[in-house]
C-alpha cells in the first residue's frame, strides 16, 4: 500500500502520525482516502479540484507537477513539498 | 511508480558529446550581428517609445495620478496606469522560481495598484514619438502620495508592530491561514527523526546566526520589450525573456486575452539567471501600443533594473549542528527567514529544502518563513535560496571540523548524502554524485598544494570561538587561508518540444523553444547530432517564437540541456526511423532490415551516409524527412558541487583577495565541456561577488542608494583569478546520455568557501554577507565591537 508522509504542519489532523499507509492509484485517490480517515486534510492540500498551487508532490523521490493526477504505485512513497523552479 | 524512467544508455564513447565545437551563435555574437531586443527596428512603422514613472518612496498610498501636463505635449501618444489592466481575480500561473505566482500581484508589480511597495515601483507609463520626449513626459506626470512607514530588514518586517504591506495578507501554514494582518506570508516546517534525541547524542554542538543582503543577478542586458498590438487584435511581443511561452502566458492572463492572440518572439538575451522570467515591460508596452495604435519599444535604464526588477532575497538563517567526536553528524536544526520584497512568493521553499541537502542527518528540523518587505519583489538568482542556506550550513560544518580537529573533506565524506539518503524534507535521493565530487576535490592539485610557505596562517594560533586580538596597523601584509564548501541544487525537468527537417545536403535544421541563456542551442544540437551520427556543425539550431514550435517551459532550473536535450534525442530517433523508411524504399526492402550505425545506413552490402541518403531522398522526390518530439520529464537531476578558495586578507584595509579558486561539480555528462566550465566559472564569480561586495544599500528612508554598476560592485576580470574547474561525471539515470543540469549549483558554495577561507586566514568567522572590506576591517581590528 502506498506510504504517504504527512507534513509536520498537518500532523495534528493525523493524531501525530508522520506516515500513513493508504490505498490509492493516484494522488487524488490518496488525498480523498486520507481525508476520509483524517477529516480536514484535503482542504489543507487542495484548492478547488487541484492540488494547492503552492505544492508539488514527490512520488518515489521524483518531483511531479502532475498534481492530483500523478500516478501512485502500490509501493510508492508520497511527499507534499513546496513548488519551486529555478533561476 | 515514478515517471523518472531509467533511460541511461551507458555509452562509453561518443562521437559528438564531449567535443568542443564552435558555438552556433558565436560568429553573430562576437561580430555584433546578433539581434537583441533593443536592436530591433520594425520596418514601415513609426515605433513609439515608452518610459516608466516610478515611485520615489519605499511605501506609500497613491492618492492621485495626473497625466494632463504630459498628454498636452505634442508627440506624447498615451499614458497607462494600473487602471488600464482588466479586473484580475486572484489567479495563479506556474513560473520558474516560485512555481505558482498570483497574477493580480504580478499586474500590480508591473504597474502599482493603489499602493507603492518599494522605491522604484512602477506607477505609470507613457509613450511618445521618441525616447527623449517620453522621458520628458514621464517627468510631467504628477503623482500624489501619502507616504507610509516602511521596513526593509526581514526580521523587522516579522515583528508585531511592523508596517503592514498588504492588509489582506495572512500567514499560510500549509493551507491553514492565521487570522490577522501580517507580513509573514508562509511558514513551513520539515522534520526528520527527533532533534532532541539527536542533539542528546552530540559531543559537540555549534549554533550560529547568519545574515545576507539583497543581491541582484547583474545581467549585462537591461530588460527590454517591443509590443505591437495589431488592428486584427493580435499582439506580437519581442523581448528578452527566459521563457517565450511563459511570457506569452503571463501577458495573455494579465491582459485577459486568449493565448492564441499573443505571439512572443524571444530575441537574443544578455543574461537572465532567473531574473528574466517574470514580465515587467511586456504587458505595459502592450497596453501603450493598444492605446496609441503604434508599436511601443521600452528599455530599462540600469537604475531601473536594480530598483524595479527582482533581486534575490536578503535572509536571516540560524543553523545548529551536532556531531559525535568521530565526526558523525547526529542532528541539525535551522530557522530561516527570507524576504520576498513587495509581494508574496519568494524562494524560502527551495532554501529550506536545500539547507541540509548535502548531509545524511538522522535527526533534523527546519522552520522557515517567507516575509514581504519594502524592497523589489524577489526573483530567482541561480539556485534560488540555496546560496543563503549553504552560507550558513557550510560554515557551521567548518566550525565543527575546527572544534573536532577533523579534515574538512573527510568530515563531509563521512556524512555525505548518497543514493538512498532521505532528505530532511522527505524524499530519498536516487544516484547522486556528491561523494565523487568530494573525492575529486580531495585529489585536486589545488587541495594537494599547500598555501605559500611564507604566508602566515593564523589557523593554528587562534581559537574559533574567541574574538581575535585586534590587529595593530602594519601587523602583516596579508593573512592567507584556505576554505572549502559544498553545495546543491535540484535542477528540474519540465516540458520541451522540438522539430527538425533534413535538407538535401544532409544538414539538419533544428527548431526548439528553449531561449538560449547559456549555450544550450549548441548543447541541444550536439545531442541531436550524436543521435543521428552526424557532426554538430551539420545541425543548425534555431530558437523559435511561440507560433513556430511546440510548447516549451522556460529556460531556468538548469533544465534545458537535460530536458530539451532529451527531446532532441527523441527527435533524432524519429528522424532516424524516417531515414530508414526512405532507405528501405530506395533498396526495396523493409525498414526493419535497414541497419544504422554511426550515421551510416546499410542493407545487403549497400550503404549510404546520412548526407548521401539525404541527397537521394531529394533527388528521388521522396517525402522530405521532418521530425518532431516533445517530452515532459519529471524529477530533478540533482547537481552537487564543492569549491576550494584560497584567500589573502589585508588586515589594514579589510580587502580579501582571491588567490586561487577551484570549482568541482558533477555534470552527469558534459555535453560541451567548455560550456560546462563556463557555467562553473560564471557561477563561481557571481558567488564571489555575492560573498565580498554585492549588496543593496538602503538609506534611512529605505531607498536604494547604489543602483548603478559603479556603486553596486560586481567582480570584474581584474578581481578574480582564473577559476579552475574539475568536471565529475556521475551519469544521471533519467537521461540517455546521463546529463545533469549544471548552471545553478556553482553559485551555491562560494560565499561559504570564502568565509571558511577567511576564518582559516584570520581566525575570525564572518556571518554577514557581503564580507566587504569595511566589515572585515572592523571585525579584525575590533573597531565598533
Amino acid at each position: 500500500m502506498p506510504r504517504v508522509f504527512i507534513p509536520p504542519q498537518l500532523r495534528d489532523l493525523t493524531g501525530g502520525q508522520a506516515m500513513v499507509e493508504i490505498a490509492g492509484a493516484s494522488v487524488r485517490e490518496i488525498v480523498a482516502a486520507l481525508d476520509r480517515q483524517h477529516p480536514g486534510i484535503a482542504e489543507r492540500l487542495t484548492t478547488g479540484d487541484e492540488l494547492s498551487p503552492a505544492l508539488q508532490v514527490s512520488i518515489d523521490g521524483t518531483l511531479s507537477r502532475r498534481g492530483l493526477d500523478a500516478k501512485v504505485a502500490a509501493t510508492s512513497e508520497v511527499h507534499f513539498l513546496p513548488v519551486f523552479g529555478g533561476g | 511508480m515514478s515517471e523518472m524512467q531509467d533511460l541511461y544508455l551507458g555509452k562509453k564513447q561518443y562521437s559528438v558529446l564531449g567535443q568542443r565545437p564552435v558555438r552556433h551563435d558565436g560568429a553573430d555574437k562576437v561580430t555584433g550581428k546578433a539581434v537583441y531586443t533593443s536592436d530591433l527596428q520594425l520596418p514601415g512603422s513609426a515605433v513609439a517609445h515608452g518610459r516608466i514613472v516610478r515611485s520615489p518612496h519605499a511605501h506609500a498610498r497613491i492618492k492621485k495620478i495626473d497625466a494632463s501636463q504630459a498628454l498636452a505635449i505634442p508627440g506624447v501618444l498615451a499614458v497607462v496606469t494600473h487602471d488600464d489592466f482588466p479586473n484580475l481575480a486572484a489567479k495563479f500561473a506556474v513560473m520558474g522560481e516560485a512555481g505558482a505566482v498570483n497574477l493580480a500581484h504580478l499586474a500590480a508589480n508591473c504597474l502599482a495598484n493603489k499602493k507603492v511597495l518599494y522605491r522604484g515601483h512602477a506607477v505609470a507609463a507613457v509613450a511618445a514619438v521618441n525616447p527623449h520626449l517620453a522621458e520628458e513626459a514621464a517627468a510631467k506626470i504628477k503623482v500624489e502620495y501619502e507616504v507610509l512607514p516602511s521596513v526593509t530588514w526581514v526580521i523587522d518586517a516579522m515583528k508585531e508592530d511592523a508596517p503592514i504591506l498588504h492588509e489582506d495578507l495572512r500567514t499560510d501554514e500549509m493551507g491553514k491561514k492565521r487570522d490577522k494582518p501580517t507580513n509573514i506570508t508562509v511558514k513551513m516546517v520539515f522534520e526528520k527523526g527527533n532533534i532532541a534525541d539527536g542533539f542528546a547524542q552530540a559531543d559537540v554542538v555549534v549554533e550560529r546566526e547568519f545574515r545576507t543582503a539583497s543581491v541582484h543577478q547583474g545581467y549585462i542586458e537591461p530588460h527590454a520589450a517591443t509590443a505591437m498590438w495589431n488592428e486584427d487584435g493580435r499582439l506580437k511581443i519581442w523581448c528578452a525573456t527566459q521563457g517565450a511561452f511563459n511570457a506569452r502566458q503571463q501577458v495573455a492572463e494579465l491582459l485577459q486575452i486568449p493565448v492564441s492572440r499573443v505571439v512572443v518572439v524571444p530575441c537574443e538575451i544578455g543574461g537572465g539567471f532567473g531574473g528574466k522570467i517574470a514580465v515587467y515591460l511586456e504587458p505595459v508596452a502592450a497596453l501603450l501600443s493598444r492605446k496609441c495604435g503604434r508599436p511601443v519599444k521600452m528599455t530599462m535604464q540600469r537604475n531601473e533594473v536594480f530598483e524595479g526588477t527582482g533581486p534575490t532575497p536578503g535572509s536571516f538563517v540560524r543553523v545548529k549542528l551536532g556531531a559525535k567526536k568521530d565526526g558523525t553528524l547526529v542532528a541539525g536544526e535551522a530557522w530561516m527567514a527570507y524576504e520576498c520584497g513587495g509581494f508574496p512568493g519568494g524562494v524560502i521553499g527551495p532554501g529550506a529544502m536545500c539547507v541540509f541537502s548535502c548531509y545524511d542527518l538522522p535527526h533534523a528540523r527546519v522552520e522557515a518563513y517567507d516575509v514581504v518587505n519594502n524592497k523589489p519583489h524577489t526573483q530567482a538568482y541561480r539556485a534560488p535560496g540555496s546560496t543563503q542556506a549553504a552560507f550558513a550550513c557550510e560554515q557551521v560544518v567548518d566550525e565543527l571540523c575546527e572544534r573536532l580537529n577533523l579534515d574538512r573533506i573527510e568530515f563531509r565524506l563521512k556524512n555525505a548524502a548518497k543514493e538512498g539518503t532521505r532528505r530532511v524534507d522527505g524524499p530519498v535521493y536516487p544516484r547522486i554524485g556528491l561523494v565523487e565530487v568530494l573525492e575529486a576535490a580531495r585529489k585536486s592539485e589545488h587541495w594537494k598544494t599547500p598555501l605559500e610557505p611564507d604566508a602566515p596562517s593564523r589557523m593554528t594560533s587562534i581559537r574559533a570561538t574567541s574574538v581575535t586580538e585586534p590587529f595593530a596597523p602594519g601587523a602583516g601584509a596579508g593573512l592567507r587561508g584556505r576554505g572549502i564548501a559544498a553545495g546543491f541544487w535540484f535542477n528540474i525537468g519540465g516540458v520541451s518540444s522540438c522539430s527538425a527537417s533534413v535538407s538535401d545536403d544532409g544538414s539538419v535544421t533544428l527548431v526548439e523553444g528553449s531561449t538560449d541563456i547559456g549555450g544550450t542551442r549548441t548543447s541541444v544540437a550536439m545531442q541531436l547530432a550524436e543521435t543521428l551520427g552526424i557532426s554538430a556543425e551539420e545541425v543548425r539550431p534555431q530558437v523559435a517564437d511561440t507560433d513556430s514550435v511546440g510548447y516549451t517551459f522556460l529556460t531556468g532550473g538548469s533544465r534545458v540541456t537535460f530536458a530539451t536535450g532529451l527531446a532532441a534525442y527523441k527527435l533524432g530517433l524519429d528522424l532516424q526511423e524516417q531515414m530508414k523508411d526512405r532507405a528501405a524504399r530506395l533498396w526495396n526492402c523493409q525498414p526493419a532490415e535497414v541497419n544504422v550505425e554511426g550515421g551510416v545506413y546499410s542493407h545487403n552490402g549497400e550503404k549510404f551516409t546520412f548526407k548521401e541518403l539525404a541527397g537521394k531522398i531529394a533527388a528521388k522526390s521522396l517525402e522530405p524527412v521532418v521530425g518532431r518530439a516533445s517530452v515532459a520529464p519529471e524529477g530533478s537531476t540533482n547537481g552537487f558541487g564543492a569549491h576550494i578558495a584560497d584567500v589573502e586578507v589585508d588586515p589594514e584595509t579589510g580587502k580579501v583577495t582571491i588567490l586561487r579558486y577551484t570549482a568541482v561539480q558533477d555534470a552527469g555528462k558534459a555535453v560541451h565541456p567548455s560550456y560546462v566550465e563556463g557555467q562553473m566559472q560564471g557561477g563561481a564569480v557571481q558567488g564571489i561577488g555575492w560573498a565580498l561586495n554585492e549588496e543593496y544599500w538602503f538609506d534611512d528612508q529605505n531607498r536604494m542608494r547604489n543602483a548603478s554598476f559603479l556603486d553596486y560592485r560586481m567582480p570584474t576580470s581584474l578581481d578574480v583569478p582564473m577559476i579552475e574547474t574539475i568536471i565529475v561525471e556521475v551519469p544521471n539515470p533519467s537521461h540517455p546520455f546521463g546529463v545533469r543540469g549544471v548552471g545553478e549549483t556553482p553559485i551555491v558554495p562560494p560565499p561559504a568557501a570564502i568565509a571558511n577561507a577567511i576564518f582559516a586566514a584570520t581566525g575570525k568567522r564572518f556571518t554577514d554577507l557581503p564580507m566587504s572590506p569595511h566589515k572585515v576591517w572592523k571585525g579584525l581590528s575590533g573597531a565598533g565591537m
